[in-house]
């Protein structure tokens, strides 16, 4: 800017439409998060497993492969509702850690600088931040789970024809509809964990420490009182059992599969009440 | 590193013309400024103006807050019309409060306020667009850099991201941090936060300012910088500001009105522009002897007349009276007259009688 110009200027151009502002945050996140080698390398890891489930279709199609290793087709594992419930096993698990490493630096950040009146004072609604922020987890964990799952079964497909894939076509629902809701419920906590704890680390340490002790809580209520009440504080086996149902997989669990989605829903509801108390413009100090 | 904006060599020409009132006859002294911005051909400026002057800045309409049970806003009622307006209370007063509330932070529990002729509760979101906010304390993103941080806060009101990079760039240079835009906001001195808070305000050009305590913290330079800075805005026409000070001297030698609360009620406002610009003289004697009944002699020649202590009145005397009138006054009562000067109220007064009220 010329020194002569150096005086106020008003702004007097176009603005952008007010609903897509929340992909702004999303945008901003992603460059500070990116900055991060040690997440894009452990990002680049979760995709070892969906790479290598990719691989085996392939091969297990293949019968100059399966020549050389004198298998008959079939004998290898087959391409069913058990090959994608252990895929979204290995891939929620993975989708569980990234929440753990990115979750924190989401919304802790803003709260520890006092940073929330600066977003809120403009034309920009708490709904709209928490949309962008969610909007960051959302993404990185979709391009994790469901989104490579949907690939595998979309290779599947190729190469054992329209007709395997009109058939199972509720194996596709089944991947999406489990990994979704399991990536909801990872990225509220997440964000939730983020707003009410202001410390990064101690944000992340409490989201793998809801899981560990909800297995752990849930184990001890059911020996103590002989029930089976206590799985649903176990959000990891409440996610399995939906996955499992989804998938038409036998996993033994003895929850039944309304009272999961009654969970993930309690949940989901929790971690929202959480937000909507804490991602404030100001504290009022009782 | 820092770079103190020029003078506004256009803002300086219109403070020169705006103390003398009489020049335009017939023109309040809030609006001597538009005329003569609009004089001096500033076209993209006077059309702002014109469009914000038809109605008050801020208008409060029997507005409460309240928190649980403790009420902080007591039924204010004001009008506010001046380009630059001062907020003034001790702690505690319910001035951050007015401010969140305005924005909208906080709920109206009854009657409303309206910004720029847009009411807090309904247009929520239009007032926010209007307004830029630069909070008291600490409200910056550490691990960015000031140039991402402005043109984020830019893109957020609504600029396309060119013309968010583009503004983000000016307004740093405006305000001083121009060499300083690319480090990290958590490098920062608290100076030049000061002035990063600044420039995320003015990034998409607001309508209405609000300063919650600008020159907080500051060093004596800084802080002129500052209200150098905020001068500078006022005097380009293109902007109203609500100020919020501790600090008289700053709202003093900025604001036009200035309005004091206390107690989340409105305690004293007053239009320090037109005091400035009236034509009335402050006088204040000092007398030896019995008093009694010399104010209100004094009130009957003209004066408008309180005694301050024993033996101390201050008094406003119109534009034709003679002093003579006081000495003859004086003279037939057989006081003697120890002191006699031209004195006006200080901000400061003004604050402190509030108070004592």
């Amino acid at each position: 800017m010329a020194v002569y110009k150096r005086n106020y200027k008003g702004y007097c151009g176009a603005l952008t439409a007010t609903w897509p502002r929340f992909l702004i945050l999303t945008r901003y996140s992603y460059a500070r998060l990116f900055q991060s080698r040690f997440l894009v390398i452990f990002l680049a890891a979760c995709l070892f497993y969906p790479i290598g489930c990719a691989a085996f279709i392939y091969l297990s199609h293949n019968e100059k492969f399966l020549v050389l290793l004198q298998m008959p087709q079939g004998q290898l594992l087959a391409i069913n509702g058990r090959f994608f419930y252990y895929y979204c096993i290995v891939q929620g698990a993975m989708a569980y850690l990234l929440t753990a490493l990115v979750g924190p630096s989401l919304v802790s950040p803003d709260l520890v600088n006092g940073a929330l009146p600066l977003y809120l004072c403009r034309p920009f609604s708490r709904a709209q931040y928490v949309a962008g922020k969610l909007s960051v987890l959302l993404v990185l964990l979709s391009l994790i789970t469901w989104v490579p799952g949907l690939l595998l079964y979309l290779i599947e497909t190729s190469v054992s024809g329209w007709d395997w894939g009109w058939e199972n076509l509720w194996m596709a629902w089944g991947i999406f509809l489990g990994l979704a809701a399991w990536i909801v419920v990872l990225s509220l906590i997440g964000l939730a964990l983020s707003a009410w704890v202001k410390w990064k680390i101690a944000a992340g340490a409490m989201v793998l420490g809801v899981f560990f002790a909800g297995a752990g809580f849930g184990s001890a209520i059911d020996s103590v009182l002989r029930t089976n009440y206590g799985a649903l504080i176990d959000l990891t086996q409440v996610a399995h059992t939906i996955q499992a149902d989804l998938l038409h997989f036998d996993s033994g669990t003895e929850m039944s599969v309304w009272d999961a989605w009654l969970v993930l829903g309690v949940a989901c509801v929790l971690c929202l009440v959480l937000l909507a108390r804490r991602v404030r413009a100001f504290e009022v100090v009782k | 590193m820092w770079h103190s904006p020029p003078p506004a060599v256009f803002g300086r020409q219109v403070e020169v013309i705006g103390r003398r009132p009489s020049a335009l006859s017939g023109t309040q002294p809030g609006r001597l400024y538009d005329n003569i911005v609009a004089i001096r051909g500033a076209t993209q400026h006077t059309g702002a103006v014109t469009q914000t002057d038809a109605v008050p800045v801020i208008e409060l309409l029997g507005l409460s807050v309240r928190f649980g049970k403790r009420e902080i806003l007591r039924d204010l009622n004001i009008s506010l019309s001046g380009r630059m307006v001062g907020l003034l209370g001790p702690n505690g007063a319910g001035k951050s409060t007015l401010i969140q509330t305005l924005l909208g932070f906080c709920p109206v529990s009854a009657g409303t306020a309206r910004v720029l002729g847009h009411d807090i509760s309904r247009e929520r979101s239009r007032v926010r667009a209007l307004v830029g906010y630069m909070p008291e304390n600490d409200a910056l993103i550490a691990n960015m850099t000031a140039v991402s941080f402005v043109r984020m806060m830019g893109e957020l009101s609504g600029l396309p991201p060119e013309a968010a990079l583009e503004r983000a760039h000016e307004v740093l240079f405006y305000v001083g941090l121009g060499e300083a835009r690319y480090r990290p906001l958590g490098t920062y001195s608290l100076g030049m936060k000061q002035l990063a808070k600044l420039a995320q305000a003015i990034v998409h050009g607001p309508r209405l300012l609000i300063l919650d305590e600008p020159s907080n913290g500051l060093d004596p330079p800084a802080r002129q910088r500052m209200i150098r800075l905020i001068r500078d805005m006022k005097d380009s026409g293109e902007m109203r500001l609500l100020l919020c000070s501790h600090l008289l001297r700053d709202v003093e030698e900025t604001c036009e009105e200035v309005l004091i609360l206390k107690k989340g009620t409105i305690v004293h406002y007053s239009n320090l522009q037109q005091e400035r610009s009236a034509d009335k003289r402050f006088v204040e004697i000092e007398t030896s002897g019995n008093d009694t009944g010399f104010a209100e002699d004094l009130d009957r020649i003209g004066c408008e007349c309180t005694a301050v202590a024993p033996g101390r009145f201050k008094m406003i005397v119109p534009a034709q009276f003679e002093l003579k009138e006081i000495y003859r006054l004086a003279a037939g009562r057989d006081l003697q007259l120890r002191r006699l000067n031209y004195r006006r109220d200080t901000l400061e007064d003004i604050f402190l009688k509030a108070m004592a009220d």
